[in-house]
């Protein structure tokens, strides 16, 4: 066992993990936090995407000892109380989903896209940085919709997508 | 996974003292290769010697003519190096299409190379641009550090600290994904410095990366895609899976080259 | 149109939950004392088991139990079923050979169930089950169904001896043979029809619960159809007497057909729950969702389609032989007989069909029904082959779709089917506008300048939904009636409970149903909720399949409706002090006709529950109704899809440039949510038709295991859609709804061909047309072109 200290979503946690406790296990096991959600065995699906040190990383693949100190944000993280982020606002308002399985990931990876391509993205950009996201149910098209008006929004609240990192 | 036993190590000597300890232990880097290969228990190490937070081993750095690259340097972080996109766009663009972001938040470059997955896009870069693989023991030639499938030139217990990598004049690297993979089902970094040119391939041959003589002798009489006309790769020795037999393999050798070749010029 | 009623595109009432991660989905439970169930799998496609030592896996420090098929044999629990009879030419039924829970003296594909380890964790579980030994005599495996039949080929069941599940036809032979004797042009064509994985992105899950006190049972588990999981449960397979078993589906994370059937594991964890005295929870790795989901597809045709000297359709004879995998999942019989071979007449007027389907056996996983189910196969045989006849006699293929469209309704095909209503040549007319079909000469000259090559390809598919009427699907065989029920409890103070048979697992029924139910009641949308997938709220249900929420579950709810209004007239009559057949019910209030005296819906409900203003002799006090609803026909959602591919000759890499997608879903309840299911149902086809295709090596293996070497579609495969609709009400419904949720998996997959085709100028392209395939099938044409 190992002991692990880390913040997710603003609040710090402890705890004794063992080694191979993969960080989705731990954020979905021991803190039940189960928006984080696991698809795949590969590290390909992009369902279990979380947000580690304001950078998006597949928490499938990555050892929550791996984590201790860091700063952790998941999709439960991501609403400001009861004011959605305005990136799952996008998602709603565009149909950007059906079953939701992959929502948390899709959500976590667009919020880093912004972070790191800005507000103002185009179809074939998002589409490109999708990449590592699977959706079976959407066929993606409601999606690219979502996140292109989701980072319009977000530049019209700056302040509110750094201050849930 | 199985169980093992995790172990941060706070310097690079310390890390290979802990790998000298335990023949079986493993480095673990960002963890995208050897996290999913423990996780369908491929493979198990006893011992995880986590190299991440050694001070020094991740970093950009430009010294002289060639960049140097920590170890432990991100694809994201070489993808979007000011340094790396001056004075070899090319590696900066083959970083930022290894994976997803996801992966290239995590992966770096030292495991890559460490691991030299036959698929993998780094190694065509140091193979192309006649990169230094600098380990903690010694200085190894890029032409001399991949040795086919899964197997470089690392001593048991070697660790990567850096790869420098001379900027070259003209390069380009083009890459042809595996439809679900997304690895390189080809790729080929081609590179022009002075009077050299290597021409470099990836994905495509069963043996791992390796340099195409044939074109680079072609591209020496004029570095021209026109050169290419003709000049065809071999499909022996090439991979054939459900995804591309080896005939289709040396045939995008020879696509993948010319258009990098095009490429570097700017066209 | 109201802001919240039919036709209008609600935001999804389900979707905050979703996105702010508080989904509960099947692995997201955690019960009290919970354990771990880990199945070992077979790691050959055939072999017998001499024995098994478990001995090591017992004796493993927090491992509760290691069963095996002979412990379920033992506890007398069933096999798993195949709930619809096929009934071969000769009239002899379908050779159903045994499909044990855990494999019992032979295991017939990779994957198959071996032995369950229930343990503390996961990790345990897993540990112990590698200390399991499996003697096994490996077997000659057959994977591949041509082999299959042929003589002397492994014998996968004793039932089948030629490894033939059955030989079924379907049609008039005779005539169809005379339509070919008289025919001036006959097309002929041979084609695959790629074995697919369904892969929702959860993958199946299930926690079996046992309370000692009560003796009664209680399963998680993705499910889409819950109440026909309890029934198969109880009256197959005897787990528990149905009132001892309850069935909760939570939030199901797709399910595309694969969440339909009753699997080993679920099985298993319920049956261990009980020997073990605590809940056993499985959820499968993507990994063993690959070797163990059922599959879709996997066909082999030769059609062949008669035409008269105006390139009319005289006759047309399909011969398919489909791979049923190593045993007959829940309701694979009936994909690739009922469900394929009625569709065969696609929008056309076809005076003659003959259909025959020779299901077979092989050592891989079980194939059962996948978004589309049948009618994708058989929407790929007809377009195609249209495709191909157009371009043989050198006519335009829309007009000449055009010409043999179908044009007075109700038309009865030769195949069973009687279409009740439709206008194939509006959605088709719609297409060619919105792809602007008259300037793809000039897009194609643009594409050759830079070196690469632009088809366009059709797809007038057809579908019948609804699976229904009972009846009519009892006469095919079904072991169930395809009904639907709901009920409508109204509280006292006029919120509203709809308690559906439907699922809901992305298809946002607790909106649209919540739609219809505003719509007819007048009440604000946030006074409803709709409630689903647990067999002790809900009385019986037959599921979400087939399209057939909209078309039979909301009509049925729209039947329990007017029975609600009926008793609120009733009500409000005596609240009122009028005769009841002067109650008028309008937005949302009970009035008397030609006066202002009124109550509001809420009021009227107040009334029936305290029932102070009427004997309950005369009326019985409450507001709550229920209704069966048995349709009168399938429903025929039709329409056309255009698509328009650049290929790049070097590489062979094929780009989906433009996609049209005109539908006629006939009435529609949220064109928001309807859009998606098209948009995700071409995702779904382009799929097939360009990246996805399960492979078995001939060891029976199945390379494609993982999303390594399985092709899922991502972002920046697919472009984006032009989704348009034309209407013509369904006549054989209350709603006039038929059904959406598949359209776009049938339609796409010979659009993207019949493009790629266009574009290389001969048909020698299989599914998927993977770069390499279309490469090869490019220098093809380029040597013919060459040659010319
Ligand atoms: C979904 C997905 C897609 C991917 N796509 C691509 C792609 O398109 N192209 C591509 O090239 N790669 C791809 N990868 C692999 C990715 O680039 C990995 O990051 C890389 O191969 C390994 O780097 P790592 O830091 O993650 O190493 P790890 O997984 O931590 O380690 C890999 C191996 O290298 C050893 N090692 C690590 N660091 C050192 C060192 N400094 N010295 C000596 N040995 C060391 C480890 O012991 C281990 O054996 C993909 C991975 C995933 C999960
Ligand atoms: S679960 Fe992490 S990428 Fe699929
Ligand atoms: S919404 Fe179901 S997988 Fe994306």
């Amino acid at each position: 066992m190992t002991t692990v200290t880390m913040t997710v979503n603003g609040k710090s946690v402890t705890a004794n993990v063992d080694p191979r406790t993969l960080l989705a296990q731990f954020v979905r096991e021991n803190l039940r936090l189960t928006g984080t959600h696991v698809g795949c065995d590969t590290s390909q699906c992009g369902a279990c995407v979380v947000h580690v040190d304001g950078r998006a990383v597949k928490s499938c693949t990555v050892l929550a000892v791996s984590c201790d100190g860091a700063s952790v944000t998941t999709i439960e993280g991501l609403a400001n109380g009861a004011e959605l982020h305005p990136m799952q606002a996008a998602f709603r308002e565009h149909h950007g989903l059906q079953c939701g399985f992959c929502t948390p990931g899709m959500i976590m990876s667009a919020v880093d896209i912004v972070n790191r391509k800005g507000h103002d993205l185009d179809e074939h950009t998002i589409r490109e940085e999708l990449e590592g996201n699977i959706c079976r149910c959407t066929g993606y098209h409601n999606i690219v919709k979502a996140v292109e008006a989701g980072a319009k929004a977000m530049g019209g609240t700056v302040a509110a997508g750094i201050a849930a990192e | 996974m199985y169980a093992f036993n995790y172990q941060r190590a706070k310097s690079v000597r310390q890390a290979a003292g802990l790998l000298a300890k335990n023949g079986e232990a493993k480095l673990l880097a960002g963890g995208q290769t050897l996290l999913p290969t423990m996780k369908q228990r491929l493979a198990s190490p006893p011992v995880l010697v986590d190299l991440a937070r050694i001070e020094g081993l991740a970093g950009i750095e430009r010294k002289g003519r060639a960049i140097v690259i920590g170890a432990m340097t991100k694809h994201a972080d070489v993808a979007t190096s000011t340094l790396v996109r001056e004075a070899i766009p090319a590696l900066a663009a083959l970083a930022e299409g290894i994976g997803d972001p996801a992966v290239r938040n995590r992966g770096t470059i030292g495991g890559s190379v460490a691991n030299n997955d036959p698929s993998a896009d780094y190694p065509a870069a140091c193979l192309a641009l006649g990169a230094t693989i600098v380990t903690n023991k010694r200085k190894i030639p890029a032409d001399e550090f991949f040795q086919g499938l899964f197997t470089t030139a690392l001593d048991e217990g070697e660790i990567i600290v850096k790869i420098a990598f001379p900027a070259p004049s003209k390069a380009a690297y083009v890459k042809f994904p595996n439809p679900a993979s997304r690895y390189a089902m080809v790729g080929v970094f081609v590179a022009k410095r002075g009077s050299e040119i290597r021409v470099a391939v990836t994905g495509a041959s069963s043996d791992g990366v390796f340099r195409w003589t044939a074109a680079e002798e072609a591209l020496r009489s004029r570095f021209n895609p026109k050169s290419l006309d003709g000049v065809a790769a071999s499909a022996d020795g090439m991979i054939s899976d459900i995804h591309g037999s080896a005939e289709y393999r040396a045939h995008l050798v020879g696509v993948m080259a010319k258009r990098a070749v095009s490429a570097a010029l700017g066209k | 149109m109201t802001a919240t009623g039919i036709g209008a595109p609600v935001r999804r009432r389900e979707d905050f939950r979703f996105i702010t991660g508080q989904g509960r989905y099947t692995d997201d439970i955690e019960r009290p004392g919970q354990t771990y169930a880990y199945f070992l799998r077979s790691p050959h496609a055939h072999a017998a088991i001499r024995s098994i030592d478990a001995a090591a896996a017992r004796a493993t420090p927090g491992v509760l139990a290691v069963l095996t098929g002979d412990d379920l044999a033992a506890d007398g629990v069933g096999g798993l079923i195949c709930g619809w009879m096929i009934h071969s030419k000769d009239g002899t039924p379908m050779k159903a050979g045994a499909h044990p829970a855990l494999a019992q003296g032979k295991v017939r594909y990779v994957g198959d169930h071996v032995a369950v380890v229930v343990a503390e964790t996961l990790a345990i579980a897993k540990d112990a089950a590698e200390k399991i030994v499996v003697d096994y005599q490996v077997l000659a495996p057959v994977v591949d169904m041509n082999a299959a039949v042929k003589k002397g080929a492994p014998v996968i069941h004793d039932v089948a001896p030629d490894n033939v599940v059955y030989d079924w036809h379907l049609g008039d032979k005779a005539a169809a043979d005379a339509a070919f004797a008289k025919a001036k042009h006959v097309t002929k064509i041979d084609l695959v029809n790629n074995r697919l994985v369904p892969n929702p992105m959860e993958t199946r899950a299930a926690i079996g619960e046992y309370d000692g006190g009560s003796e009664s049972f209680t399963l998680y588990t993705t499910s889409q159809n819950p109440h026909v999981a309890r029934l198969v449960l109880s009256a197959f397979i005897g787990i528990a007497p149905e009132h001892k078993l309850r069935v909760i589906a939570p939030d199901v994370g797709g399910g595309f057909g694969s969440k339909i059937f009753i699997y080993a594991e679920e099985t298993v964890c319920v049956w261990a729950a009980k020997k073990v005295g605590r809940p056993v929870k499985w959820t499968s790795d993507r990994t063993e969702a690959f070797l163990s989901d059922a599959h879709g597809r996997d066909h082999i045709t030769h059609a062949e389609l008669a035409l008269d000297d105006k390139g009319r359709m005289l006759g047309l004879r399909v011969k398919t032989k489909a791979n049923l995998g190593a045993y007959l999942s829940t309701f694979s019989s009936c994909v690739p007989t009922y469900l394929y071979a009625p569709l065969l007449s696609g929008q056309y007027d076809i005076p003659a069909i003959y259909c025959e389907v020779e299901g077979v056996y092989t050592n891989t996983a079980p194939v059962d029904a996948y978004r589309g189910a049948g009618r994708p196969e058989a929407t790929f045989v007809v377009e195609r082959i249209v495709e191909v006849a157009a371009r043989e006699i050198g006519q335009d293929p829309a007009a000449f779709r055009k010409k043999n469209f179908i044009r007075k309704f109700p038309h009865q095909t030769p195949v069973i089917m009687a279409y009740d209503t439709g206008d194939y040549a509006a959605s088709l007319d719609k297409a060619l506008e919105l792809i602007d079909y008259k300037n793809i000469g000039r897009r194609k000259r643009e594409s050759a300048r830079k070196g690469k090559m632009r088809g366009i390809g059709f797809s007038a598919y057809i579908e019948a939904c609804g699976i229904a009427p009972s009846a009519a699907v009892g006469s095919l065989g079904a072991g169930v009636g395809l009904w639907e029920s709901a009920e409508v409890r109204v509280n006292p103070v006029g919120t509203v409970e709809v308690l559906t048979g439907s699922h809901s697992h992305g298809q946002g029924h607790e909106t649209t149903f919540a739609q219809l139910v505003c719509d007819r009641l007048g009440i604000p949308i946030d006074q409803v909720s709709i409630v689903h997938g647990d067999t002790d709220k809900v009385q019986f249900g037959m599921g979400t399949y087939g399209s057939r929420s909209g078309a039979v579950g909301m009509s049925a709810i729209a039947k329990a409706l007017d029975k609600v209004i009926a008793k609120g007239k009733k009500v409000a009559a005596y609240a009122l002090e009028a005769s009841e057949a002067d109650i008028e019910f309008k937005d949302g209030r009970f009035g008397v006709a030609g006066t202002d005296k009124s109550l509001a819906f809420g009021e009227v409900a107040l009334q029936a529950y305290i029932a102070h203003k009427f004997s309950g002799q005369d009326l019985e006090p409450g507001l709550k109704e229920g209704a069966f609803y048995d349709p009168t026909n399938f429903t025929f959602p039709s329409g056309v899809h255009v698509c328009e591919v650049e290929i790049d000759p070097d590489t062979g890499v094929t780009r989906v440039d433009r996609w049209v997608a005109v539908d006629d879903f006939g009435v529609i309840i949220n064109p928001m949510i309807v859009e998606g299911q098209v948009h995700g149902g071409i995702a779904q086809g382009v799929g097939q038709a360009l990246l996805e295709g399960a492979h078995y090596d001939a060891s029976g293996q199945l390379v494609t295991a993982s999303y390594m070497d399985y092709c899922m579609p991502r972002a920046d495969d697919l472009p984006s859609f032009k989704v348009d609709h034309t209407t013509t009400p369904c006549p054989s419904n209350p709603l006039g709804i038929k059904g959406c949720g598949e359209a776009g998996a049938i339609a796409a997959p010979p659009a993207v061909i019949n493009a790629i085709t266009d574009a290389l100028g001969h048909e020698d392209v299989t599914m998927p047309a993977t770069p390499q395939v279309v490469w090869r099938a490019a220098r093809k044409a380029a040597f013919r072109t060459a040659a010319e």
